[in-house]
């Protein structure tokens, strides 16, 4: 058995391979790095493979938390993890595009799903899971609720503000002066995709799009991306997974290569 | 065989004391002192015996100590914005509290400043001067849009040279000797030769220069590249490099090696020196070349005050995006580059602007490939060691995918 471990800033994420890399085990857990979420979701992991512990092979680990992850094998970035659990989906993307707790990325990968070139956010929450964290709690919704609220929007109501601090208050405005919360969180959803176009336009990024990440989660926000990009994004199976999954195919990878 | 040579380590620590004592003693003596922009014409500054300090390079310092914020703050608590370059506020920040635990430096008796770094620099030493109550002398150096600089500007900088002496002999009462000049221009010219002659010993693979040792010389190459004893100090080091090489040493200890050799695209972050290092050099990445220091390579032929003008005018920082992205391309290939790493400086509007595009036409160019961090020459807020690390390790991944594709090491 091969585990791939995600500990990202806001969720832990855990994937399981067999000897016929054929995934087997699968877990989120919403608890980021330094709790103990990446225990919980181990051992959800665990029994839904139905293996212990003494049956891993290898294990890599990525994400935010992959530093001070102490059971690992190894470590690799989570850029190369989502470009490796985007090819094992067997997708034939050109360009990923990952927004996590606090990082988004533009990554643009080659057949063989190695990573040619990225582009990540700067030291800003602007454009990441973050920033629609923050934009639910004002909104006073669940983040899971953004992309139905958002869904029903029936008017444009621009977020133009980079920065998520003044976005806040921008959008504090905005509800004051009587626009919908749908209006406003469609608003919060397109002020992501363009800071997200952004970065895929300066990394050259090309067609065919995936999304990976917890954001891809959100519906309307692909739809957003999709609009914004003028081409069709597509989110990967378990896009909150493709992190775990690419970095269990590496521990695959990496124990098979050791032996030869 | 007489007594044992200096290392280039000892002369460089000497010389920079000796460059700062000099500066206080000439003020303790009544002579005139300048602040000078880091590549300002200092031949004039030298020829002329007047003591310089360099602001840029006492604010690296400044922020290698990290202290700047103190003096951040002062210029920001005083109106001036988070957005401009952390060097200008640090200085500016300098001029009021006057005492850095760094290197104390004495106030200038008027600024030398020429804008062939970035524009930024004639608002700071405007404000200088107008704060200090001293006259500021500016060279103003044409932006060169084209392929070569053009033969006009050539001929108003040389009025405008002309001019900063004649202003220059008002200040200090003493006349400018065309002799000592010439002699100042020689060893000028020698001092950024040796400083070229020894960064470029990192084209050997593996490097026996490490490029953060760069950073830490190119103090001297702005400072003190009239003195014949930065000649010696760059020589020094130019010889022990190639004797390192000829050994077949890399850039650090025996067991160290360099795995990737990458370009670092813009300032140092001064103020991150160690883990900037640290992080690169824990995955074997050595950084072989810049596009920074090459600006102090100034050369031009013996009394050409023609070329000496047109130097000026002619390095990178003064130049346009095509000459950037062809300058890159060669190094990519005479430093046989396996990455690039730009660094986004929040300070440099210069450098940073310009950035995108070069990335894209360089990339488009080389298929070398790069990665971009956040960072700031000396406001310590703006790097993350985690984000920093991120990306330098995602580089790592990328060059070492290209490197077994193409069945190398």
């Amino acid at each position: 058995m091969f585990v791939g471990i995600d500990i990202g800033s806001s969720s832990s994420k855990v994937a399981i391979l067999n000897e016929n890399k054929e995934l087997v085990g699968l877990a989120v857990e919403n608890l980021g790095t330094g709790t103990n979420g990446i225990q919980i979701v181990l051992d959800k992991a665990f029994t839904q493979a139905g293996v212990t512990p003494e049956d891993i092979k290898y294990t890599v680990v990525t994400g935010y938390g992959r530093m001070t992850y102490e059971g690992a094998d190894t470590q690799i970035t989570e850029i190369s993890c989502h470009a490796k659990g985007t090819a094992f989906f067997n997708c034939d993307a050109k360009t990923i595009i990952d927004i996590g707790g606090q990082d988004a990325k533009v990554i643009k990968i080659d057949a063989a799903g190695n990573v040619s070139n990225f582009n990540m956010n700067e030291k800003c929450a602007a454009g990441t899971g973050r920033f629609l964290e923050v934009m639910a709690r004002v909104l006073d919704c669940k983040l899971g609720d953004l992309s139905d609220l958002a869904k029903a929007s029936k008017k444009d109501v621009s977020i133009s503000s980079v920065c998520t601090v003044f976005a806040e208050s921008e959008v504090i405005s905005c509800l004051s002066a009587g626009e919908s919360i749908s209006d406003v969180a469609k608003g919060a959803h397109r002020a992501v995709a363009r800071r997200v176009a952004g970065m895929y336009n300066r990394v050259s990024g090309e067609p065919p799009v995936v999304m990976t990440g917890g954001v891809a989660l959100n519906a309307d926000m692909i739809t957003c991306l999709s609009d914004e990009l003028k081409t069709t994004v597509t989110p990967v199976s378990h896009p909150q997974l493709a992190g775990a999954v690419g970095a269990a195919v590496f521990a695959y990878e990496k124990y098979h290569k050791a032996k030869k | 065989m007489g007594e044992e040579r200096k290392s280039s380590k000892q002369l460089l620590a000497e010389l920079q004391a000796k460059h700062y004592a000099d500066a206080q003693q000439a003020k303790a003596e009544g002579k005139p002192v300048a602040w000078s922009a880091s590549i300002a014409m200092q031949e004039i500054l030298e020829a002329m015996d007047i003591a310089v300090v360099y602001p840029e390079n006492h604010a690296a310092a400044i922020g290698a100590r990290k202290e700047s914020m103190e003096f951040i703050n002062n210029a920001e608590g005083r109106g001036y914005s988070t957005d401009i370059c952390s060097y200008a506020r640090v200085n500016i920040g300098y001029s009021d509290i006057k005492h850095a635990e760094a290197q104390d430096i004495p106030l200038p008796d008027f600024v030398f400043c020429c804008d062939n770094l970035c524009n930024t620099v004639l608002k700071w030493y405007e404000n200088l001067a107008k704060d200090l109550n001293i006259p500021m002398v500016l060279v103003n150096t044409p932006f060169v849009y084209d392929d070569e600089v053009p033969e006009r500007s050539v001929k108003y900088m040389r009025k405008e040279f002309d001019h900063v002496i004649r202003q220059l002999e008002e200040i200090t009462g003493k006349k400018m000797d065309p002799k000592r000049l010439e002699e100042v221009m020689e060893t000028s010219n020698e001092a950024a030769k040796w400083w070229k002659a020894a960064y470029s010993t990192a084209v050997k693979n593996p490097s026996p220069l490490s490029g953060f040792d760069m950073f830490n010389y190119m103090a001297a190459a702005v400072t003190m590249r009239g003195k014949k004893e930065t000649v010696e100090l760059f020589r020094t080091w130019h010889d022990e490099l190639k004797e390192r090489g000829e050994a077949g040493m890399g850039p650090w200890k025996p067991g160290e090696d360099e795995k990737y050799r990458v370009l670092w695209d813009g300032i140092a972050c001064w103020t991150n020196l160690s883990t900037t290092f640290k992080t690169l050099k824990k995955y074997g990445v050595n950084v072989v070349c810049s596009t920074y220091p090459d600006i102090w390579n100034l050369r031009y032929g013996s009394n050409d005050l023609d070329g000496l003008v047109k130097a000026y005018a002619e390095h990178y920082a003064n130049r346009s995006i095509k000459f950037s992205v062809d300058k890159m391309s060669a190094l990519a290939e005479e430093f046989q580059l396996d990455g690039i790493l730009y660094h986004s400086n929040r300070s440099c509007k210069l450098m940073d602007f310009r950035q995108y595009e070069i990335q894209r036409q360089v990339e488009a160019r080389t298929g070398i490939p790069y990665v971009s961090f956040d960072g700031d020459q000396t406001d310590p807020r703006i790097f993350s060691d985690a984000q920093y690390e991120t990306r330098i390790q995602a580089l790592v991944e990328v060059m070492e995918n290209k490197k077994n594709a193409k069945g190398g090491k």
